[in-house]
This record gives structure tokens, sequence and C-alpha cells, in this order.
């Protein structure tokens, strides 16, 4: 299923759609997979992250989970690893989740390879504003991976227009001015930066940021085409929750919210 | 006085291949407008005379260049000046750069500033010019660090700094770094980040090193008046993010006649150990903390933690300026071990009467190798970039054998 279509379905649903994020080796190598099968009956598209030590976009709760899975030792061959055994289970889009310097040190010719053969769609490289580095753009794009970047609410006009362009996949709207983390409502000015991106692009757009509960769902479905939930995830596994309440829940925010089909 | 006006960055804020702005789209709009600010700024008389005066004033520049006849005379060969940084107001380097950036903070209408620190040098310097400008300060570091510096930490306090611990990763400055970036990204409409180095995302190691220069820009100065020429044979400084480094070497770097600029990375207990902080001697090309440079990752690009007894110098990456110095040749970088370090502690200590932090120790320290080997009428000048009252209860506990 290519990501256009994963995003047109769930529309067809009459709600926006549902991203949950996994984080290869969290909560330990082999429960990863176990996560996976939680989220994957309630996902549109699935979001795949690849540890790092210094994640700086991140909330602590997703530090916290990047340093529990590089502490089982997990390598950039087992994430691949682990995205195959994804690929086994689903044909819903993946979408790969790190920072920058795993993949230089692996080389980013090498590492795009990887992870196409394994079964990712796309890219999303959260330290990477696409200006900074079009000629690694082109190499993802050109081994036919998607990619995805981010735009945010104190994103001005002229940056809206230099990213989107080189959002393939879909584009990733931050809810917040802010790092990754639950909260219990998103900030109002959501359908505004939505709508100066849709202006620019026709490529969905997904919420990302903050996305914890049915009012937050809500909030992003109202404005866009989909919504990441990934921090809450992590939070409910750690209070030995099941991850379907969190989704369900979210889910059901998401219904009958429909904004405009792309 | 005036800011200088260097060949590089581009427009891009790249060095060759170095530097960059690879952080949080939402940070974009916040670095456009800072390096539009300091651009403006770096033009306006009024603020560079602001800025002239606190130096003057308030910092107590310009900091004597030492001629050190007793280090020479020991060493027998080069004559060797201290640059002496240390007399600066906070004792260090760092101040020259704080200031110039809270001043651009105030320009810019923000009321509150964040610092990350190590050892607390910085975090001390940011807090200070804090208090002095009305500005409200919040200091992150490692959890480890605020630990180990218990002094420092009290000193922010008394300036007014709130001092929050980092819990996350190794627990030092690298993770203060990240956390500093992240409050940064949050409150990024009415907050200015003070880095401390000449690291991070354009413009701030070209913010860092233009306050700095005026180190390099004094020694000129001092060196004509003392020497009856501009340039030495060789300056000498420690390396760790490489603040005080680019200070004196720009002013030197893009000039036809170039003195030996030599950077002294910290090489802890050796380089085949893998702990030290040799960024440059055995780092690879890499992206943290918004910028390309040389950096300490492991094959999956995992941030290696760096090592050094002097906590100034404990920094997985360099400054893309220097990454850059060092792939286009225009700089040479070595590396001093700990013990090393600590013999160039004692050398300047004995001979002196100066203790230098056991950042410079490391600058004194080759010297201490160089010198003997050039010739009596030539010049090598050390940026003794601050001085080591921070030190030496660390020093008394490996000298005594954990005494302390």
């Amino acid at each position: 299923m290519t990501t256009r279509e994963a995003f047109a379905q769930a529309r067809a649903q009459g709600r926006a759609a549902l991203i949950p994020y996994v984080m290869a080796g969290y909560p330990s190598r082999g429960a990863d997979l176990e996560l996976v099968k939680q989220v994957l009956p309630y996902a549109d598209l699935l979001e795949v992250g690849l540890p790092y030590s210094d994640p700086l976009g991140d909330g602590p709760v997703i530090q916290r989970a990047s340093e529990q899975a590089l502490q089982q030792g997990i390598r950039v061959a087992d994430v691949a690893a682990f995205v195959q055994e994804i690929r086994a289970l689903t044909d819903k889009p993946l979408f790969l989740m790190t920072y920058l310097n795993p993949v230089l040190a692996v080389g980013p010719e090498r590492f795009f390879s990887m992870f196409k053969e394994a079964g990712v769609n796309g890219l999303i490289l959260p330290d990477l504003p696409p200006d900074e580095d079009p000629g690694l753009v082109a190499l993802a794009q050109g081994v036919g991976l998607e990619t995805t970047f981010l735009l945010a609410p104190t994103s001005t006009e002229a940056r809206i227009r230099t990213v989107a362009p080189y959002c393939t996949g879909f584009v990733y709207a931050v809810s917040v001015t802010g790092v990754t983390g639950a909260r219990d409502r998103l900030p109002e000015g959501l359908p505004e930066l939505v709508g100066r991106i849709r202006r620019v692009t026709q490529a969905p757009v997904a919420i990302g940021f903050g996305i914890s509960n049915r009012t937050t769902a809500q909030q992003a479905a109202q404005a866009a085409d989909g919504a990441v939930v990934a921090s809450a995830l992590i939070r409910a596994h750690e209070e030995g929750r099941g991850l379907a309440e969190v989704l369900r829940e979210v889910r059901a925010g998401l219904e009958g919210a429909a904004g405009p089909v792309h | 006085m005036q800011l200088p006006s260097y060949p590089l960055p581009d427009a891009r804020g790249r060095y060759g291949d170095f530097g960059g702005r690879y952080v949080p789209e939402t940070l974009i709009p916040a670095l456009e407008e800072l390096t539009e600010a300091y651009l403006h700024y770096k033009q306006d008389p009024r603020f560079l005379a602001e800025y002239a005066y606190y130096l003057r004033e308030y910092v107590g520049r310009p900091s004597p260049l030492y001629f050190a006849e007793n280090l020479t005379r020991h060493l027998g060969g080069a004559k060797i000046y201290l640059k002496r940084e240390d007399l600066n107001h906070t004792g260090a380097h760092k101040i020259n750069n704080t200031l110039g950036q809270a001043l651009l903070c105030k320009r810019m209408g923000k009321k509150r500033v964040i610092a990350e620190t190590g050892a607390g040098q910085h975090g001390v310097s940011v807090a200070t010019v804090a208090a002095l400008m009305g500005l409200e300060c919040v200091v992150y570091q490692g959890a480890e660090d605020v630990r180990r510096q218990a002094l420092n930490v009290f000193r922010m306090k008394l300036l007014g700094a709130e001092v929050r611990p980092v819990e996350s990763g190794t627990k030092t400055l690298k993770d203060a770094t990240n956390e500093a970036i992240r409050d940064w990204v949050t409150n990024v409409r009415d907050s200015f980040y003070i880095i401390g180095s000449v690291v991070g995302p354009h413009p701030y190691p070209m913010m860092a090193r233009d306050f700095q220069s005026v180190v390099g820009e004094e020694i000129k100065a001092q060196l004509l008046e003392k020497e009856g020429r501009e340039s030495p044979d060789a300056v000498i400084a420690c390396v760790g993010g490489g603040s005080n480094a680019i200070g004196v070497f720009a002013p030197f770097a893009y000039q036809e006649h170039r003195p030996r600029l030599i950077g002294v990375e910290a090489a802890g207990h050796g380089a085949a150990s893998g702990l030290h902080a040799l960024s440059i001697g055995a780092g690879r090309k890499g992206v943290l903390h918004g910028a390309m440079m040389y950096l300490l990752y492991d094959d999956d690009g995992q941030i290696r933690p760096a090592h050094s007894v002097s906590a100034g110098l404990d920094y997985p990456g360099v400054g893309p300026e220097h990454s850059y110095y060092a792939e286009a040749g225009l700089a040479e970088y070595v590396g001093i071990t700990d013990e090393e370090a600590l013999e160039g502690f004692r050398l300047l200590c004995r001979l002196e009467g100066i203790i230098p932090a056991l950042e410079s120790a490391h600058a004194i320290a080759y010297a201490a190798k160089l010198a003997p080997e050039m010739e009596p009428e030539q010049v090598i000048v050390i940026n003794l970039s601050g001085r080591g009252d921070k030190d030496v209860v660390e020093v008394m506990r490996i000298m005594e054998g954990g005494a302390a």
C-alpha cells in the first residue's frame, strides 16, 4: 500500500489516519515486535524509530526509551532486521524516524538502500532541514524512499515554501513549539498552520507531537489528514497499561472529524 | 572598536563542508532572525561602543601579554608569551563571548537567557552577565557535573541563576547541551540561547569567534609593541569546543604569512585507550548540536563520550571552523595526555607563580615540547585561557592519590 493510498483509505472511512510510533529495541529486543503487533490493528501507517544517543528533538519519554534500547546493544543492522519482521506482518506504509548522524556514519547511500530493501517506504530526519543538504534528500529519493520533513508553528511562509516541496511522503506538522511528548491539549493555532501548508502542497499533512487522548486527536483530525502518536504509547507501556487503550481513545477522536480530502 | 570580518563562513554558515544548521525546523526562523540581528548590530556604533565599554571597565581588557621569562629560560628555546585571559573577570576567556551575546539578547528584546555548562565556567560567566543585564537565567548542567562542581553550582545560584540538573545520557556537557536546545525549541519566542563555545548551528560559531577575536587582535598590537612585529612564530591554544583557540587563530589564519597555529586537544589516557577528547585527532565528520564537525562516534553514529582530566575539554566534538582549519591545513592539531597536562600545570605554578586552568595546562605542556626545538629569536604565544582556582581540588585529589 502506498502512503497516499493509506491516507485516502482512512479518509474514505471518515477519519484521519492514525500513525503510531514504535522504537526498535524498546522495551527490549524481541519485545519490540510484540508492541508492533499491539499497534498494527489501529495503524494506517507506522513510524519506526531507530534509537539515537542524542535525540535533541525529543522529550524525556522518547529519550528514556532510546537509552533503554541502546543499552540492549541494538545496532543499525538490527533495526533493518526489525523492519523486515514488521514488513512480513503488514503491507502498511512504514516510515523510519532517526537523526542524521547514524545515516552519515553508515554512509547515506548504504543506509538508504539497506532500509529500502528492508521494506521502509519513507524517512523522517528531524535534525535535517532539507535545504541543508538537498543532495542527501535526492539520494534518499533516488533509491525509492519517500521523504518527510517537519514544519512548525514558528515556520514562516518562506520556510513552508522551501520545505514542503521536499515532502514526497507527507508533511509532518509539529503541533507545538517544543519537543515530543504527550500533552492534554494542543495549541489553538493548528488549523492556521495546516492551512498555510496546504496552500503550498498537495501532500497529506499529519500532526505530530503531543497527541495523547481523544481531545488532542480531535484537534489534529479537525486540522489535518493524520496524527502521529508516540510518547503517549511509550508512556502507556512504562505504566503497564495496554497500548490498545490509548489507541482506541485516539482513534475515536480521529473519527468523524474529517477535513478536506487530499 | 570593530568586530572583525573574515572570509568564512559563507552565507549558509558553512566553513567548507562544516557548520550549517542541523536543527529541528522549529528553530530555523529563530536562527535566521538571530543572524540578521547580529549582522546588523555588529555594524552599529552604539552596540560596539557598549561592548567595548564593558570589555574595558567590567572584564578588565586588554589582558596583559606577559613575557614568561622563567619558563623561557627553563625550556631553552623560543621566547614564550602568555596571553593572560586568566586575569579576566570570572577568570577565563568565556566572558568575551557571553558579554557580547547578552548585549545582543537585550537589543533583541529577549528577557530570558538559557545556557549549557560542563564544569560550570560558562554557566558562571552567563549567570554573571545575566545579573549585570537584569536577565532571567537558566543553566543546564549534567547531574554528574552538578555533583562534582558544587562550588560553581553555588556561584551560579548566588548570581541569581537557576541551575537545572540533567539526568539523561552521560549526565555531562553533551546532554546539558541537548537539554538547553530542547528548552530553546520550547521557549524560542522569548528566550535567547547563549552557547558557550564555537559550536552549534550558524550563526553561533561565527558570533562566538567574532567576540573572542578581541584576544588575537590584542596580541597583534601588544606584540608589535614588545617585539616589533604583529605575528609570532607559533600560537598555541587548547581546544575543546574551541572558543579560546579560535579567538587567537582566526585573526592570523586568513592572512598571507601565517604563524604556526597549534590547537591542543585532550588526549586523556592516550589515543589508543579510547578515553580521550581527540575530535580532530581520532574523530570523523558528523553532526551534533546543529553543526557538521569532527566528532567522536561509533560505527552506527552513536556519539561516544569524551574523556579528559579537564572538564572544559571533555566534549566529543570540535567547532566547524577548527574542523575546516584542520582539513585545509590552516592550523595543526595535536594531543596532550592528562598526565602531560598535569606536568604543564605544575611547571607554570613553580616557574611563573601562575596556577593555570587544567584546560590551558594542555597548551603549556605542548609549548614545553615545542619551545626547545625553536630558535631563541622566535616567539611563541600561548593563550592562557583560564585560571586554575577551579581545578585545585581535583589536582589535589590526583596528586595525593584520592585524598580529597
